[in-house]
């Protein structure tokens, strides 16, 4: 590539690199060769870089204001809340921040499920981001816990719980988890500081994910591998710098709408009473973005195997890249896979659905069956669909069927519809 | 060609010795850093707690906090006791008697852990399909004798370790 021969023109920036290449680093970065037909599904990976430049920059601001004690956190976002100098937009940003955070992150992994982003040679970029996936959710719990009402503490009662399932050591675990033998100071204390340190874990995971993501390069939405750089490809600034931008300003003023138009519309109103040990609110929900594994949760009328489900509906997905066996990446070409794809997420958005729906009557049918065809999908469907599967016709480069309509008109339409 | 041997073979003992000692400081370091979560002395000091029982009525429970976690203390009515001992042991996921489950000579006093052995939700009183007690959280249903007969929960409500101090007085813990 092109950057191994990148010399600054400066006679300072000269010297600098000779002893740490970091404007090497800057001209791959700007040069890097990226397919020219990505869609704006490809930018929510520039959009969750905002999203956690965004947490840490406001939950650094909210820390200097908080305080992790059972007695006196519920008062002191109220404090932030009402007194402290915009206040009210930083800690309403962070808790919108961490919905944003995952309808982006949920459409990035749809988009690599869709294209086969997490097939070989880029099954490495998968796992991490999986990682990075785990740790937003262990994040987002203690977060959640942090204001310390009814369903910071309950909620983290109910979470705290999964582990006492465990055969034998379970109880001792969550007694450890505690620090006491409830959810207590301790635990707030804990978890604070666990909140605090999990973004910088998740930003240097990012490093990676980026990292290994430059190996190969961007997948695209042919998901044919091509030669970089090329007339397929074109310099990732200003071509996708802009396309980025653009996408991130649209996404900026949804963000923005939840924050000043409807703050709380995604929270729970029980979490604006003080946590008390003594009554557990009568309904109680997770964060929406963790409704899913909540209903697969409660549709096993068994503790220990409910749990054991809904930790293996997260850890399924990092066996992904060797449960499809399709050797074509883009669900484009795969017209069985592509019809699955979308059963699946109908799937997930109705586990998510019943999940905030008491665990009665149909939505318990309705879990069941949710829960069913989720594994159904990983384990049968993706290695069958991938071996019989006949796939139509790939493109031989990303121009190719643009530039010349290639030997199929028909298909040329179809990669050109998708670009 | 031996002495090289013994050479090697005192390398070896010098690695895996240094290996061991090290995995002794690692271990020795690590425990303190784990250990240090669990409950602190100040959390162990709350162990026990004395409750005033003479002004529940025949048939009314109170709560009472212990170690962070609600203690249910009920006073059962006679029909109450006979209808949790007319329970047959085969109907219970988690086979235990009701003799098993209060001290004896006062078995109109039900003490346990307010606590759904599910996911750790406080279950209402006087609600569900027996008589007892309803966890709104994942629909699990306890009979008169705080056990468990139908939903998620695998065991029945715990009963702590407890004893009357006088006639008047339990000590919980």
């Amino acid at each position: 590539m092109s950057e191994h021969e990148y010399v600054p023109k400066s006679k300072a920036g000269k010297w600098f690199n000779d002893r740490l290449p970091l404007l090497t680093l800057g001209a791959h970065l700007t040069d890097y060769p990226t397919p020219k037909n990505l869609n704006y599904w490809w930018t929510f990976g520039g959009i969750l870089t905002f999203c956690l430049i965004t947490q840490i920059v406001t939950g650094i601001v909210l820390a200097m204001h908080y305080v992790a004690h059972a007695d006196l956190a519920f008062a002191s976002v109220e404090h932030i809340m009402r007194d402290v100098n915009y206040g009210w937009l930083i800690r309403y940003i962070h808790s919108n921040g961490a919905s944003m955070f995952f309808l982006a992150v949920y459409i990035h992994i749809f988009r690599s499920l869709f294209y086969g982003s997490y097939k070989s040679p880029r099954e490495v970029i998968w796992i991490i981001g999986l990682m990075i996936y785990l740790l937003m959710m262990a994040a987002a719990f203690m977060g959640y816990v942090l204001p310390w009402g009814q369903m910071s503490f309950w909620g983290a009662t109910v979470i705290t719980n999964l582990f006492s399932a465990i055969p034998l050591v379970g109880d001792s675990i969550t007694t450890w988890l505690w620090g006491a033998y409830s959810v207590d100071n301790p635990t707030l204390n804990r978890f604070f500081s666990l909140h605090y340190l999990i973004p910088f874990l998740i930003l240097g995971l990012v490093v990676l994910h980026i990292w290994a993501l430059h190996v190969p390069g961007n997948n695209n939405p042919v998901g044919i591998d091509i030669k970089k750089p090329s007339k397929d490809t074109v310099p990732f600034h200003p071509y996708i710098t802009i396309k980025d931008a653009f996408a991130l300003l649209v996404f900026m003023i949804i963000f923005a709408g939840f924050v000043f138009f409807t703050p709380n519309v995604l929270g729970h109103s029980d979490n604006y009473i003080p946590a008390n040990p003594l009554v557990t609110p009568a309904h109680i929900v997770p964060e929406w973005y963790l409704l899913p594994f909540y209903a697969i949760l409660r549709s096993v009328p068994d503790k220990l195997g409910g749990v054991i489900l809904m930790f293996s509906a997260i850890f399924i997905l990092f066996v992904l890249p060797w449960l499809d066996t399709s050797k074509v990446r883009s669900a484009v070409f795969r017209p069985i896979y592509r019809q699955f794809f979308w059963i699946l997420v109908i799937d997930v958005l109705m586990l998510g659905y019943v999940g905030a729906m008491p665990a009665e009557g149909i939505y318990l049918v309705l879990a069941r069956v949710g829960t069913i065809y989720y594994f159904l999908h990983f384990i049968v469907v993706m290695p069958v669909v991938g071996y019989l599967e006949k796939t139509d016709p790939i493109p031989m480069s990303i121009s190719e069927p643009v530039l010349t309509g290639g030997a199929e008109p028909s298909l040329a339409r179809k990669v050109n519809d998708k670009v | 060609m031996s002495k090289e041997e013994k050479k090697v073979n005192r390398r070896d003992f010098l690695f895996t010795a240094s290996y061991t000692i090290g995995a002794v400081g690692v271990g020795a370091v690590i425990w303190p850093m784990i250990d240090q979560m669990n409950p602190d002395k100040a959390q162990q000091a709350l162990a026990t707690t004395e409750v005033d029982i003479s002004g529940i009525e025949p048939g009314k429970s109170i709560t009472v906090l212990w170690r962070g976690k609600p203690i249910f203390i009920k006073k059962r009515t006679s029909e109450e006791i006979a209808e949790a001992r007319a329970v047959k042991l085969d109907d219970l996921p988690d086979p235990q008697k009701d003799e098993d489950r209060v001290k004896d000579g006062k078995d109109e006093w039900l003490v346990m852990l307010g606590v759904c052995t599910h996911l750790g939700c406080v279950p209402l009183k006087d609600k569900g399909d027996f008589n007892g007690w309803f966890c709104p959280c994942h629909g699990s249903h306890y009979d008169v004798s705080g056990r468990i007969r139908k939903g998620p929960a695998p065991t029945n409500m715990e009963i702590p370790k407890f004893e009357f101090v006088d006639s008047n007085t339990i000590k919980i813990g």
